[in-house]
């Protein structure tokens, strides 16, 4: 029997970030992981996050894969890259951080993949002071700072625009909104290319099925030649997972973490943000043989 | 929607003046005019008082081809006229147009396969424009079936179930829009549609002209229409168009759509 081939009109936007070891993000021509197709020519990337203070509500089962480096944000990244495999690290910056962009040289200095950075309360004003400090700081490294809303995108899309940095633009699940905000933010002169989707991420059992068939949604509507949802896509599995009371009551392997980033994948996500080192382990170990 | 701009047309009086006094910079402003303002192609037409329409198509291409990569449509009943046209487009060229009339189905038919080129095919023959849907569908059938015969893929036809003036004709306008409507069912991969719009109100009250345009370009669209040639310059038929496809869900809804399908 003849082999059907989905035949794509247009392809999903490539996205480069990180300086030192570049990652690129995105460039599907297709959807994920159909043997033959190809379609992948940048396999998904797992990055991990790193708080900048320690983390005062992670649950046991996170805080004993980490030990004293939770204490060490340099160290803790170091840590993920060098012995988990990181393909990038994730900046968490706590509300009250005056040091916050410190940490982000320091962090720079010593790390060579790319770097995201995710503000401390993008729905607030006040972060933005912090956000402007923060690109200034790691201006010319092409990291992905985050996070852009549809109430909150001017102040950062300037700062990462003249900083040369990727911005991600979120909106709550409703992809009307998502690409009205891409839209926004690319009336701002910010180029296209420079662009990643998050659309919120739900737990598994708690509202991943919405998530994902917005991704999905998205993915096709890029591929169909919809240039404002195009955008490769980012999910933060390891913080919505670790909310979830199941994880946090001795889920020790990461089982939950696992299988949240096994469906995010399929959805047509181009970066998972995880936690638990086993977890991403055996994500990336499934990447590899889906991409093989 | 692919949109065929229909202003460089010796019809209207600017263009036959530039094609006379060779004005390329005339030509070239209406080309450029109308890819800005959203044409996917541009269609090309010397007109009927041509002295050498052969020359003047090929001086046309080459004036065009100067200023935009676009696709061309290059409109002409006259097959060596076509031929020039061809043989000079650098983008994939569209044939515009062909009949149900076999000796022409053939000669343009190879003429495409040579150029590989897309073809308007108009449903009509030597004995005029059939009256119902009925009847553009037989010739729509014969259209694909010879399509297919000379290795062509449906899906380089566009069907043209040519709509006459609302003025004269006004019980052809359903018919054409049921022929749209079944026209994909002729053929897997089906055939597309398009039609040569303005025509609908060839005749009509000069103020009324762009708002019937714009009504059976929506009305059309609700039926499947898959390309128009049009004034594509015409910014409220361009947004009509626009919210038209929008309300099809030919694309996503969001507060700037308009903008959006132009990105």
């Amino acid at each position: 029997m003849e082999r059907m081939i989905e035949k794509w009109q247009d392809k999903i936007t490539e996205v480069v970030i990180g300086s030192k070891k570049p990652a690129r993000i995105g460039g599907e021509t297709g959807v994920f992981f159909i043997q033959g197709e190809d379609a992948a020519p940048n396999p998904p990337i797992v990055a991990m996050d790193v708080w900048d203070t320690e983390p005062d509500n992670w649950p046991g089962p996170l805080k004993a894969a980490y030990g004293k480096s939770l204490k060490e944000p340099v160290e803790w990244a170091k840590m993920c890259v060098e012995r988990f495999s990181a393909d990038a690290i994730c900046l968490r910056l706590s509300d009250q951080a005056q040091t916050a962009e410190k940490t982000l040289e320091k962090i720079l200095k010593e790390i060579s993949v790319p770097l995201i950075v995710i503000g401390a309360s993008p729905e607030k004003e006040k972060d933005n002071e912090l956000m402007i400090r923060c690109t200034e700081a790691a201006k010319g490294e092409n990291c992905l700072f985050g996070i852009a809303t549809q109430d909150n995108y001017k102040t950062l899309t300037a700062s990462c625009l003249s900083t040369g940095h990727s911005i991600i633009a979120e909106a709550p699940i409703d992809i009307n909104i998502a690409k009205q905000l891409n839209i926004l933010i690319c009336d701002m002169g910010f180029p296209q290319n420079k662009i990643i989707i998050h659309h919120a991420t739900g737990a598994l059992g708690y509202g991943l099925e919405y998530t994902y068939s917005i991704m999905e949604r998205t993915r096709l509507a890029g591929l169909s030649g919809d240039k404002m949802l195009s955008m490769p896509m980012i999910s933060f599995v390891g913080q919505e997972t670790w909310r979830t009371k199941e994880a946090r009551t001795g889920d020790n392997d990461g089982l939950l973490e696992t299988a949240t980033a096994g469906a995010y994948l399929n959805s047509g996500a181009d970066i998972l943000v995880m936690n638990h080192p086993k977890a991403v382990t055996a994500i990336k170990k499934t990447i590899k043989e889906l991409c093989s | 929607m692919f949109i065929i701009g229909e202003r460089i047309n010796g019809m209207f009086k600017d263009v036959a003046r530039a094609i006379k006094e060779k004005n390329k910079p005339a030509i070239q402003e209406l080309a450029k005019k109308q890819v800005s303002a959203g044409a996917n192609a541009l269609d090309v037409n010397v007109g009927p008082a041509s002295a050498d329409p052969k020359e003047a198509m090929a001086w046309l291409v080459r004036t065009i081809t100067e200023v935009t990569d676009a696709a061309l449509s290059i409109d002409t009943t006259k097959q060596d006229v076509m031929e020039a046209g061809l043989s000079l487009c650098r983008s994939k060229p569209i044939i515009n147009s062909l009949n149900a009339n076999e000796e022409k189905m053939h000669a343009l038919f190879e003429l495409a396969k040579r150029h590989n080129a897309s073809v308007i095919a108009l449903t009509m023959d030597k004995a005029g424009i059939p009256k119902d849907a009925d009847g553009r569908l037989e010739l729509a059938m014969k259209i694909v079936a010879s399509c297919m015969e000379h290795g062509i893929s449906p899906s380089e036809l566009y069907l043209d179930a040519v709509i006459l003036p609302v003025n004269v004709a006004q019980s052809h306008v359903k018919e054409v829009l049921k022929t749209i409507r079944d026209s994909k069912m002729l053929a897997d991969p089906s055939p597309k549609t398009i039609l040569g719009l303005s025509n609908v109100s060839q005749g009509s009250l000069p103020g009324n002209r762009e708002l019937i345009n714009r009504t059976f370009l929506a009305m059309a669209i609700a039926n499947g229409l898959d390309a128009a040639i049009m004034d594509a310059t015409d910014k409220e038929l361009m947004d009509g168009m626009i919210t038209a496809e929008l309300l099809m869900e030919k694309q996503l809804y969001c507060d700037a759509y308009l903008e959006a399908y132009k990105k």
